[in-house]
């Protein structure tokens, strides 16, 4: 490393005038403030290899291989009894969701029944699980690294900070998601597809589930998540405590999941969703007043 | 956005004004007062736990202060904070950087939360050429030295070519010449119009480089003015040493007309002179008078005369003894047998403070009392008695007087 040169003196700072600084005032919410909270958060997970592997894993395991392997086994392994047996337990599902069912065998009918009914827990988990893993240690981490000292002194907004941190913890859970859902749509269609008269999957409840009603769950927990990662003196503690809210919250989440896929009124989906996505606003508006600055120095009494 | 008007130039860029604030039970700040002057670079000296880095979180708002009052640019931090903030530049005593991530990219991060726009490469990579770390840009910053860390916290700190710069321990962690480098660049970062805040255990780095000295102990400012100012107003008379092969010579001296005091130790003889221009005729009465003399030298007295002076009055420590953890008080003064300026650090670790243990060679007010190891604070209320002059002719005797009488 060289030694400092000021030989090279300000004349190196003065910079083109494109990159002086526009001075936006940080009272009003600045979106671009957010968004830049959120990338460097981001681009710091994608360089922390331990952190994105296990997701990249969790996600293989909950949307391929654990769908593909039972599925496989329905459709592949032939008439015996543990299918006769799952194909007489459809039995207990509503109407409605029987007279979706499709399929003239019992195999097709069981993996079309498991493929599109049962695997909602899949959707729900592995979302919550990386995105509470990511907004646990997100605040309380800038603390213990020390940088919440340079956020604490920048022009950025609590709220653009505690907003940077909701959709930098939101986007690796729900983008893991999205293309794990994708790969499971494929996974089925090709496994239960010819089975069942063709590609079928995603069906609408399911769109609406991941579209509309996944979301403001994830959300809802995240917010709840940050308000603590704001608080508590460790990231270990943030990891157990996040655990105390994500788990009522992911019995919840399933529940309407499957309500909602097994239900016959879609439109009970959209106002259950519009009622998570009210619930959810109303969660991170409070949210924000728990990142203060005195929190991010470590201050706070 | 309502743009901050320009404050006249006399106007302080910064003001504290009785301004405290607690961290549980312990008070961080106590009623602290002080002013920036534009364009200078003012120093906040002061042993851990004085409350300097409390200090600048306020100024720039990140802290807002229980009490008192907090002007920055002449605006409100704490409600103005929008508007103070973006024209701050800091570097806290931790470089507070990004492992993760690379050099560039911490200092785009900056770049862009301080409203940046266009391509910042060149302008990102001026600034850590300014600072010696542009062939390191890219690599992460995980991997970086401390004094790497702390160059590239620098570079952070002027990219948004902030008015005023808040500077905790900014050498901490360099080698000597990037120490230099640095102050040197502080300087020039006056000259460009820009205002420094700086605060530092290194006495000698502050010597000659400030503008401006804040004393800080116990979350209160003792005293605050120019160096020169400051120094004028404890030592107001010139100092000379004199030594000789028989010291009892020079004890004549305590009367000649001129000599303001007089003190002798193994060392030879310390006077103060009513002026400087009397010494050759000093010294020619000493030779002619058959005095052999080995040692004549006119002392100005340097920042840390003046800062050791002024923690010994103010009843702290000299010897450097405090650990490194927050809010500490002031320690017994006086010297002990381990009062060789060793301390022991958060680590455990055993080092050589910043001056420690070294005794203030002028000493000025315990040579008027007598040779004590323990200097009478000059007050017992809450009122500093630094400001103003603290020391009269008046004050000294009085302070004699009694002291003969124990």
């Amino acid at each position: 490393m060289s030694a400092l040169d000021p030989s090279i003196g300000s004349g190196a700072l003065r910079a083109p005038q494109t990159t002086a600084p526009t001075r936006t005032p940080a009272s009003k919410f600045d979106s671009h403030r957010m968004w830049v909270v959120a990338r460097t958060e981001l681009r710091q997970l994608l360089l922390s290899k331990d952190y994105w592997m296990p997701m990249v894993a969790l996600g293989a395991i909950f949307f391929m291989i654990l769908p593909a392997f039972l599925l496989l086994v329905i459709t592949r392994v032939g008439d015996i009894s543990m299918v006769q047996q799952a194909s007489q337990a459809l039995s207990v599902l509503p109407e409605a969701a029987q007279s979706r069912i499709q399929g003239t065998t019992p195999q097709a009918r069981t993996s079309y029944a498991l493929a599109v009914y049962l695997f909602a827990p899949i959707a729900i988990v592995v979302p919550l699980t990386i995105s509470t893993a990511v907004g646990a240690a997100s605040l309380v981490g800038e603390r213990e690294r020390g940088t919440g000292e340079f956020l604490a002194h920048s022009p950025a907004s609590v709220r653009e900070i505690y907003l940077g941190k909701i959709l930098a913890s939101f986007v690796p859970g729900y983008l893991t998601t999205v293309i794990g859902f994708g790969t499971y749509s494929l996974v089925v269609n090709l496994i239960v597809g010819p089975e069942a008269g063709g590609w079928f999957f995603p069906t609408t409840e399911w769109l609406i589930m991941m579209l509309w009603i996944l979301p403001p769950f994830l959300l809802l927990t995240l917010s709840l998540v940050l308000r603590l990662s704001a608080r508590v003196r460790s990231t270990a503690a943030a990891q157990q405590a996040s655990g105390l809210i994500t788990l009522p919250l992911i019995a919840v989440a399933y529940g309407q999941a499957s309500g909602t896929l097994m239900g016959a009124n879609t439109s009970t989906a959209w106002i259950l969703g519009a009622a998570a996505w009210a619930l959810a606003t109303v969660s991170l508006f409070r949210g924000v007043r728990s990142v203060t600055r005195n929190r991010l120095l470590g201050v706070a009494q | 956005m309502r743009a901050a008007p320009p404050l006249p130039d006399a106007t302080p860029l910064v003001a504290l004004d009785a301004v405290s604030h607690r961290f549980g039970d312990t008070l961080a700040l106590a009623s602290l007062s002080f002013e920036v002057p534009q364009n200078r670079i003012t120093v906040l000296l002061g042993p851990n736990g004085a409350g300097k880095t409390t200090a600048f979180r306020a100024i720039t708002g990140a802290l807002v202060p229980a009490e008192g009052t907090v002007s920055t640019f002449g605006l409100d931090p704490d409600r103005e904070g929008h508007l103070v903030r973006p024209r701050c530049g800091v570097v806290s005593a931790n470089p507070a950087l990004y492992d993760r991530l690379s050099g560039y990219d911490n200092l785009a991060y900056s770049a862009e939360l301080y409203g940046m726009t266009g391509s910042l490469r060149p302008t990102i990579t001026a600034a850590a050429q300014r600072f010696g770390i542009a062939d390191a840009l890219d690599d992460s910053v995980g991997g970086y030295s401390t004094g790497m860390k702390t160059r590239l916290a620098l570079a952070r700190s002027i990219l948004h070519r902030p008015e005023l710069l808040l500077f905790d321990e900014p050498t901490s962690g360099l080698d000597p010449e990037s120490s230099h480098a640095v102050l040197e660049l502080i300087r020039e970062m006056t000259a460009e119009g820009r205002t420094v805040v700086m605060c530092t255990h290194l006495l000698s780095e502050a010597e000659g480089l400030a503008d401006h000295v804040v004393m800080m102990e116990g979350g209160t400012a003792l005293i605050a003015g120019t160096p020169d100012d400051l120094t004028r107003q404890f030592w107001p008379n010139p100092i000379v040493r004199l030594a000789a092969e028989d010291g009892e010579v020079l004890d004549r001296l305590s009367n000649w007309p001129g000599v303001a005091a007089y003190r002798r130790d193994p060392a030879g003889a310390r006077l103060e002179l009513d002026d400087l221009s009397r010494l050759p005729d000093l010294v020619a009465a000493l030779v002619a008078d058959g005095a052999r003399l080995t040692r004549v030298e006119p002392h100005t007295p340097t920042l840390e005369d003046l800062y050791f002076t002024i923690r010994r009055q103010a009843g702290g420590s000299t010897a450097g003894r405090g650990r490194n953890g927050d809010h500490n008080g002031p320690t017994t003064p006086g010297a002990g047998p381990d009062d060789a300026g060793e301390e022991t650090d958060g680590d455990g670790h055993r080092g050589r403070s910043p001056g420690g243990g070294r005794r203030n060679m002028l000493e000025p007010v315990a040579a008027r009392w007598g040779a004590t190891t323990e200097t009478p604070p000059l007050w017992a209320g809450e009122q500093s008695p630094l400001e103003p002059a603290p020391a009269t002719a008046e004050s000294i005797a009085a302070l004699e007087a009694g002291e003969a009488q124990r």
